[in-house]
């Protein structure tokens, strides 16, 4: 005991014990991939071990020239050494930490590369700003001249930290070089500049932005590679944001105008994907004369992706406009797209359309909107009526159930017996749902007898969905109502012939007895699973032996002694091994709830 | 510039034939040595610079070959060229390193043989001195990295010596390590209890005599071939074609009916971007049997088809490119039709030139360049085996008449090539004033057979839009037939020079003019 107490106090001064870690250093270069990364996990443990001096001197070297490990080993690395700056000393020895990602922003595989650079940018926003011009910036430069593209990618990502502390010569020699980069002859190197456009323009004085950064844009948006177009669709809404409304107007609306009419159909649908962000950007007056049209064309467009993503954002879109305006020009479009050919349109339009109704009001809804749910949940492909139903609480809080229980009701019960189990699976998650916004009495006359044929179904996941569903509807509904309608069908249905059926009952009820409660578990469910234990097959009855474990919490002692115990030795008894062993395990956890109570 | 150099790129006029000159042979068979099947090669291409060629066998393995004449000149080579001399310089490759890309499989769902065999293999974007290349067989597509590793050796450890050099297993690592390291610490250590060893390394002497491995580099260099990424279960029927595109992210890949887009970087999902299977598999009529992306425009590609036509896509159209944006075929002359029309007529390959204004197609008789501008026809046609009609029986009979030829352009796109039978293969002149036809055989002389062929008939010449280059003879001199087994299938041509690189079996011949 006393040498224990020694070690304690040893130990403490070292904070880690020793070997461990020598054990851990060696493993940096151990031949097993796993224990590399192990290694390079902690390598925070490493260097405190070493202390600040050691590791600036001699671990960090040690990694610049280790680099041509294993991807995943580089990227633990890249990740680790972005939380370095404490373990070297702090602020002013950051820099050590810049050579080795520097030459991890160099690799060929792009996960490990975008990690250094999210390492560099967060060492860089904390690093002081004469060391930013000392070190970070040469740093940036230096990768943007790189050799290979792989460098150059890199480089990109990292101007927006080495712009703001830059002096204006520097910023000005900045600028031309991120603009060289736009127009590199590798796509690679014009896609990292295009991605990372926004972010740089957003450190740019408001000056230049007009200038140099619009003509970069300008140039990525002329690009001959579609890829490099796509991202700079995306830099519209960055770069809009950061305009004045007027510039905004004057420079980017032309651009995602033509954009929205470009030939290649992911640049549609890239803007279709942006279009509403930078309704915000340009303000309302020019979003009604063009971006309204703009949308409107999408929502038209011949290729059916375009028109899925544009259907996608209808109520986003209807949100920025006034309702007037959603109704005149969107809604028209809308109702064309509920009958486009292609079904991913329709069902990207069901899963959001739902959402309009808040926006149109109660009479629009009832008016327009309305006749398009029905007609979507009439839909030959399930997954539009399921996005439909998924979305029925937010119609119902404008316009009441009432008008749609009409054609729910065919539409539910042709789900719950489509011949697709996923579309079956699909729907028994939204039966809880459907219950608490249809409310009882519509669900007693209709659904119910559905949720009882659920557990008969062929496929397992069903039954076991099914068993699930009652549950949450016993917890909706309350025990009282429960007792009702669903524990005395489940309990008719014990006598299946088919003993899986059986055990999905069994499942049922041990799920059930939790809400039910004690009470009620003990007169009605527990007798069931009694006469179970005496089923002739074996999976029922170890099945039993469990249920009447997951009892013991619910029911009294009593109850215990007088009914579960015993059947539970019995049970022990079987002449089948796993029926005894769960029975014994279900004897055990009876004792120990006995002794601790 | 010299005559016979064939770098009249900027003539209008044709530029004179070329002289063939046999440059070298790698694996070349001795008298009488028979052919292993897994020996022999089944694709070849250089990479873009003409740097490196890699080849692929039915064995599964890619060998590479570097050049070696440009590297020992490094930069004085444009002095060189500067200078009066004629350049006796060709593009000389040596072996440079080979690996193990497929191994046969077994897809247990559909009772199927996956072999091993490369059909098709892609160079990439070189990066940080590595070599990146795409392979194929039947069904999956990888990614390597073929990288030069300097040899390193790790020299000191803070345990076991002895685990420096070898590589202990972790378990007995731990153990035995943590003895090994009380004895460097403490000189001398007899009783290695857990707390006498924690005791010694709380000292600060011990801390300091932690060292990080020290990692020795040698000079010598390794060649390392990693498999970086494996694009599988995408494919239910043969692949026939990769291409990458210009824009360095994403590749096609091409079988019977299908296409696939997809991201180098993404291995587990592709777009289907081609389909051309009809939705009863009876009504089929037509497969793909090639495809290629254009070579600079990244949104458009080509693919052509068993029924002899070519189809240009726009991937800008639409998702799903059902539909061609152009359509190149030839209408077949009326009453010529007969069994075989059908079978002669399927497209083995096709090329787009490096400025991407033609495309070069091989179908069993001919070679066609079509400017892809004009859809009415083919610019030029070129007979390869118009002596083998009378006998397209016997061929069908033996099967060869579904032997895929492969066809190339030269790097000025001034020629066009593609190979034949008994080891022959054939240089046309593809600029509409050219009547060069030549004849080479895969051996060390290549020209052994030229001789013997009949200098261009006039008729041929004047009727050049028509039919030209027919006048192959079914027979060598020693009136032996030709010989069907020994079929030169693929080839390809230096992208700067004019330098061929052929198979013959499991040799590589290399020609240069």
């Amino acid at each position: 005991m006393y040498a224990f107490c020694y070690l304690e106090i040893t130990m403490s001064m070292v904070d880690e014990p020793l070997y461990p870690i020598a054990v851990l250093i060696d493993e940096l270069k151990n031949d097993d991939i796993q224990l590399r990364l192990n290694s390079i996990r902690k390598l925070s443990t490493i260097a405190r071990a070493l202390g600040e001096e050691r590791t600036r001197k001699e671990l960090i070297p040690f990694l610049s020239e280790n680099n041509d490990d294993d991807d995943e080993v580089l990227l633990a690395m890249a990740e680790e050494l972005g939380v370095f700056i404490p373990y070297v000393g702090g602020l002013e020895h950051a820099h050590v930490l810049l050579p080795p990602l520097e030459t991890l922003c160099t690799v060929e595989e792009t996960c490990v590369r975008d990690k250094a650079v999210e390492s560099l940018c967060r060492i860089g926003s904390q690093m002081r700003e004469n060391d930013l011009v000392d070190w970070f910036i040469p740093l940036v430069k230096r990768l943007a001249a790189g050799e290979w593209f792989t460098a150059r990618v890199s480089a990109c990502g990292l101007f927006h930290i080495a712009y703001p502390s830059a002096s204006e010569i520097l910023k000005a020699e900045l600028r031309t070089i991120y603009s060289q980069l736009c127009q590199d002859d590798m796509p690679m190197v014009r896609r990292s500049a295009s991605t990372n456009l926004g972010k740089f323009a957003a450190t740019v004085e408001k000056a230049h932005l007009k200038t140099d950064i619009m003509q970069i844009f300008e140039d990525l948006t002329q690009d001959d590679q579609d890829s490099v177009r796509l991202l700079a669709v995306e830099g519209c809404a960055a770069l809009g944001k950061l305009l004045e409304p007027q510039d905004c107007i004057a420079h980017i609306l032309p651009v995602i105008v033509v954009f929205s009419q470009d030939k290649s159909w992911r640049v549609r649908y890239m803007v279709a994907n942006q279009l509403y962000e930078l309704c915000e950007a340009v303000g309302p007056e020019p979003t009604k004369t063009d971006l309204v049209p703009a949308y409107v064309r999408l929502l038209r467009d011949n290729e059916a992706e375009v028109r899925i993503a544009a259907a996608g954002k209808v109520t986003k879109f209807s949100r920025i406009l006034s309702p007037e305006l959603a109704v005149q020009h969107i809604l028209p479009c809308v109702k064309e797209l509920s009958s486009d050919s292609s079904q991913h349109v329709r069902s990207a339009l069901a899963s959001v359309i739902m959402g309009m109704a808040p926006v149109l009001g109660k009479d629009a809804t009832i008016e327009q909107l309305l006749p398009i749910f029905l007609s979507l949940l009439k839909d030959e492909f399930p997954d539009v009526r399921l996005n439909i139903i998924s979305k029925l609480d937010q119609v119902n809080q404008v316009i009441g159930i009432d008008l749609l229980s009409q054609s729910l009701l065919p539409a539910i019960v042709e789900l719950a017996e489509d011949r697709h189990w996923r579309v079956r699976l699909a729907i028994i998650e939204y039966i809880p749902l459907l219950a608490s916004q249809l409310g009882v009495g519509f669900f007693d006359d209709k659904l119910g007898a559905l949720c009882m044929q659920w557990l008969q179904d062929k496929v397992y996941s069903i039954r076991e969905a099914a068993a699930n569903n009652l549950k949450r509807l016993a917890e909706e509904f309350g025990p009282e109502w429960a007792m009702q309608h669903i524990v005395p069908q489940v309990l008719e249905m014990v006598n299946n012939p088919h003993y899986l059926y059986r055990m999905t009952i069994l499942g049922a009820i041990s799920l059930l007895a939790p809400v039910m409660g004690s009470e009620i578990t003990c007169s009605k469910l527990l007798p069931v699973v009694v006469t179970l234990a005496k089923d002739r097959v074996a999976n029922i009855r170890f099945n039993v032996a469990k249920v009447l474990q997951s009892f013991i919490p619910i029911v009294d002692q009593s109850v215990i002694e007088k009914t579960v115990r015993p059947c539970l030795v019995e049970l022990a008894e079987d002449p089948d091994v796993d029926v005894r062993y769960f029975s014994k395990q279900a004897l055990e956890a009876i004792d120990q709830v006995m002794m601790t109570s | 510039m010299t005559g016979g150099d064939g770098d009249g790129d900027g003539d209008v006029t044709a530029a004179p034939p070329l002289d063939w000159k046999f440059s070298q042979v790698f694996g070349e068979r001795t008298a009488g040595e028979e052919v292993q099947e897994v020996d022999i090669i089944s694709a070849i291409e250089f990479d873009k610079s003409g740097d490196h060629l890699a080849t692929g066998d039915r064995g599964g393995r890619v060998v590479l070959f570097e050049r070696t004449d440009t590297k020992e000149h490094g930069g004085s080579r444009k002095d060189l060229e500067k200078t009066d001399y004629p350049r006796s310089r060709h593009p000389e490759f040596r072996y440079k390193t080979e690996f193990q890309s497929h191994e046969p499989e077994f897809d247990y769902l559909k009772s199927l043989e996956i072999e091993e065999k490369i059909n098709k293999i892609k160079w990439c974007q070189t990066a940080n001195g590595a070599l990146f290349l795409l392979s194929t067989n039947d069904k999956t597509i990888k990614y390597w990295k073929v990288q030069e590793k300097k040899i390193k050796k790790i020299a000191h450890m803070n345990m076991d010596p002895l685990k420096a050099v070898g590589n202990g297993s972790i378990a007995s690592s731990s153990t035995s390590s943590i003895n090994s390291l009380s004895h460097t610490l403490n000189g001398a250590c007899t009783d290695k209890s857990y707390n006498s060893l924690n005791k010694d390394f709380s000292s600060s002497a011990a801390i300091n005599a932690l060292r990080l491995p020290v990692v020795v580099t040698s000079n010598e260099t390794n060649l390392v071939a990693r498999c970086r990424r494996v694009y599988a279960h995408a494919h239910d029927y043969h692949i026939n074609s990769i291409s990458n595109n210009s824009d360095g992210e994403t590749f096609i890949s091409a079988d019977d009916l299908r296409i696939n887009l997809w991201n180098l970087e993404i291995s587990n999902q592709s777009f289907n971007i081609v389909d051309v299977k009809p939705a009863n598999m009876e009504d089929l009529t037509e497969v793909i049997t090639s495809a290629e992306f254009h070579p600079t425009h990244c949104n458009t590609l080509a693919y052509s088809s068993s029924k002899g036509s070519i189809r240009l896509i726009d991937l800008r159209q639409s998702a799903l490119c059902d539909r061609h944006s152009k359509l190149f075929e030839e209408q077949e002359s009326p009453g010529s039709r007969s069994f075989f029309t059908e079978i002669i007529a399927s497209i083995s390959d096709i090329k787009f030139s490096r400025d991407g204004r033609y495309i070069l197609s091989r179908d069993y008789m001919t070679l066609k360049l079509w400017d892809i501008n004009m859809d009415s026809g083919p610019v030029s046609t070129f007979q390869v085996h118009e002596y083998l009609r009378p006998r397209l029986c016997d061929l069908y009979e033996n099967d060869s008449i579904f032997d895929k030829f492969e066809c190339c352009l030269s790097g000025d796109g001034q020629r066009v090539a593609t190979g034949s039978y008994s080891n022959l293969f054939r240089v046309f002149g593809s600029s509409p004033a050219s009547t060069e036809a030549t004849t080479l055989e895969a051996s060390k002389n290549p020209m052994r057979r030229q001789v013997q062929t009949p200098s261009r008939s006039l008729t041929s010449s004047i009727s050049r839009v028509v039919r030209r280059g027919g006048e192959v003879p079914g027979n060598d001199t020693n009136g032996n037939s030709l010989d069907f087994t020994t079929k030169l299938l693929h080839l390809a041509w230096h992208p700067t020079e004019n330098s061929i690189a052929c198979a013959a079996a499991n040799s590589l011949y290399m020609y240069y003019a």
